[in-house]
């Protein structure tokens, strides 16, 4: 008998070990929401999987009688628009700062103090500065997920552009190099794929504060729409969201490690 | 195509000594080994000529103008390790340098202009070797492979000087035979200066015009004393007539050079107060 630290699953096995655990909590879900409706036919708590099939039915397919929407859908597209934006920003402004910070000792001196405490700020915290600042539309919203993202993308990059070899740096400079072009095709090339990686870390934030400021203040989105229907106990509503909700982050996660995986396929290859 | 010309030169940090009264003269086209026990300065002189250090006192020349003091497109260098970078293939790597230097604002050529540096790439990576590995990344390779692409991409962009940092430091014996062929090679088509510096005393030996040895001074006895001055060079010896007798070098049976014998040269009067 093999001690069990060197028992390892085969391919079939693996996803079967991968289901269980899913599949163990859709049944205790079943379950516990059977005995609820049994007691009480008009409970809300937990749901029957038909009664919420049926409201995403009604949302995702039909459209509203007030608006002439299809409210999950443009629930969907008006979130995923604020956390696109936030996100390019940050990373735009990531990119920029970062490889500064990183490579030239003069912008560190200056930066590095000032992003050690930006990143310590609570952006919630702030969130009715930014209301006060920038209204109560998409603006705030967006700058919300950039002031909780941008810094410790910031952060990140420069700690990886400053870990880069010296040797790299002065062989580049004996190549004819100028700073410029240390910067674009030495750390930036292999600041990416760092990028990425702390990108799709900052995914589970960028969403927190997305959901957050949604829910204090919009008129639309899967955070407005969740905090609305609260109100009503329509947890048929609010548990398919939050699963769409996880769907599309994971699914960010997967697409971002699939394009780090195709446009770097250096910083993934061990060895051939 | 060059002569380096070192001054009466010392490195200090703050009260420590690491070099002193170094004064070499380096002629054009010269393979210079550099050896000496460790932590003696060596690496420290090679950053010296790279302009990664500064002097506290003394001067480096070269072709009689005073040295840059920060690394440049005139000395090229090879490390022992990280000198090819990671994220380019084996010819991303070797047509950087031409790209740096022809396209000051993008480092990139596209083109015609790409089509003639590619060609001068493939020529010179079939030289060292790695004519079949074009598309490959430097992980993908091993150690000798690595280095003889870190020769190459230093090499092709014509420096008047080629630096080398221990660059073989990490190989097997019978690689580092083949690749010391390479060098030699390409040393004696290009003409260039090298520098090397090395443990190796045979490698340094082989390769080598004259072999320069770091050392503190044996003198100075005690340890506390010893540290307050720093290392000097103890032995400059000319390799005599090597480049005639490649064709024996690479025999067998040849006697190796004698080790320089310690107490050999006495200019070690000290000139400290």
């Amino acid at each position: 008998m093999r001690r069990l630290m060197n028992v390892t699953p085969n391919r079939g096995g693996r996803w079967l070990l991968a289901l269980l655990p899913f599949a163990l909590i859709a049944m205790l879900y079943a379950m516990a929401s059977a005995q609820r409706l049994a007691v009480n036919a008009e409970d809300k708590v937990l749901p029957s999987l038909s009664s919420m099939v049926q409201t995403l039915h009604r949302t995702a397919l039909e459209e509203d009688r007030r608006t002439g929407e299809r409210i999950f859908w443009a629930d969907t597209k008006v979130s995923l628009k604020r956390l696109g934006q936030g996100l390019a920003i940050s990373i735009a402004i990531a990119l920029v700062l970062g490889l500064a910070i990183g490579l030239l000792p003069m912008m560190s001196a200056t930066f590095s103090p000032l992003m050690a405490v930006i990143s310590m700020v609570p952006p919630m915290a702030i969130l009715p500065i930014l209301f006060i600042a920038f209204g109560l539309d998409e603006l705030s919203k967006v700058m919300l997920i950039i002031i909780g993202v941008a810094p410790c993308l910031i952060r990140d990059l420069a700690l990886k552009v400053s870990q880069l070899p010296k040797e790299q740096l002065v062989k580049a400079q004996t190549l004819g190099a100028s700073t410029w072009q240390v910067m674009l095709r030495v750390a930036l090339p292999q600041a990416m794929p760092r990028l990425i990686e702390s990108t799709r870390l900052m995914l589970g934030p960028a969403f927190l504060f997305l959901i957050s400021a949604e829910a204090i203040s919009a008129d639309a989105g899967l955070g407005y729409r969740i905090f609305l229907v609260r109100r009503y106990l329509s947890m048929d509503l609010i548990l398919p969201y939050v699963a769409w909700i996880t769907l599309l982050a994971y699914v960010a996660d997967t697409l971002l490690v699939q394009c780090s995986r195709r446009l770097f396929p250096w910083a993934h290859e061990v060895r051939a | 195509m060059s002569a380096i010309s070192v001054r009466n030169v010392w490195v200090e940090y703050g009260e420590q000594i690491v070099l002193e009264q170094i004064r070499l003269d380096i002629e054009s086209g010269a393979f210079v080994s550099i050896v000496g026990p460790s932590g003696c300065g060596k690496t420290t002189f090679l950053k010296l000529l790279l302009g990664q250090e500064r002097p506290t006192r003394g001067e480096l020349l070269l072709d009689g103008a005073p040295l840059p003091d920060e690394p440049g497109a005139d000395r090229g260098v090879v490390f022992q390790r990280y000198s090819v970078f990671p994220h380019l293939t084996v010819l991303g790597n070797v047509l950087l340098g031409p790209e740096l230097q022809a396209s000051p604002l993008l480092a990139r050529l596209f083109g015609a202009k790409r089509r003639a540096q590619r060609e001068a790439a493939t020529q010179l990576l079939d030289a060292v070797g790695l004519g079949e590995s074009l598309h490959k990344y430097p992980a993908q390779l091993s150690g000798g492979m690595q280095q003889r692409l870190a020769l190459a991409q230093a090499l092709i962009t014509r420096p008047k000087v080629l630096l080398l940092d221990e660059p073989f430091g990490a190989l097997d014996p019978g690689i580092r035979a083949e690749i010391h062929e390479v060098l030699k090679k390409l040393w004696k088509e290009t003409g260039i200066t090298i520098v090397m510096v090395t443990h190796d005393l045979r490698e340094a030996f082989t390769l080598g015009t004259r072999v320069v040895v770091f050392d503190r001074d044996a003198r100075r006895k005690r340890d506390a004393e010893r540290l307050r001055y720093g290392a000097v060079i103890t032995q400059n010896i000319e390799v005599h007539k090597r480049r005639d007798k490649n064709a024996v070098l690479s025999s067998a049976g040849r006697d190796d050079p004698t080790p320089p014998q310690a107490p050999r040269q006495d200019d070690l009067a000290p000139v400290l107060s």
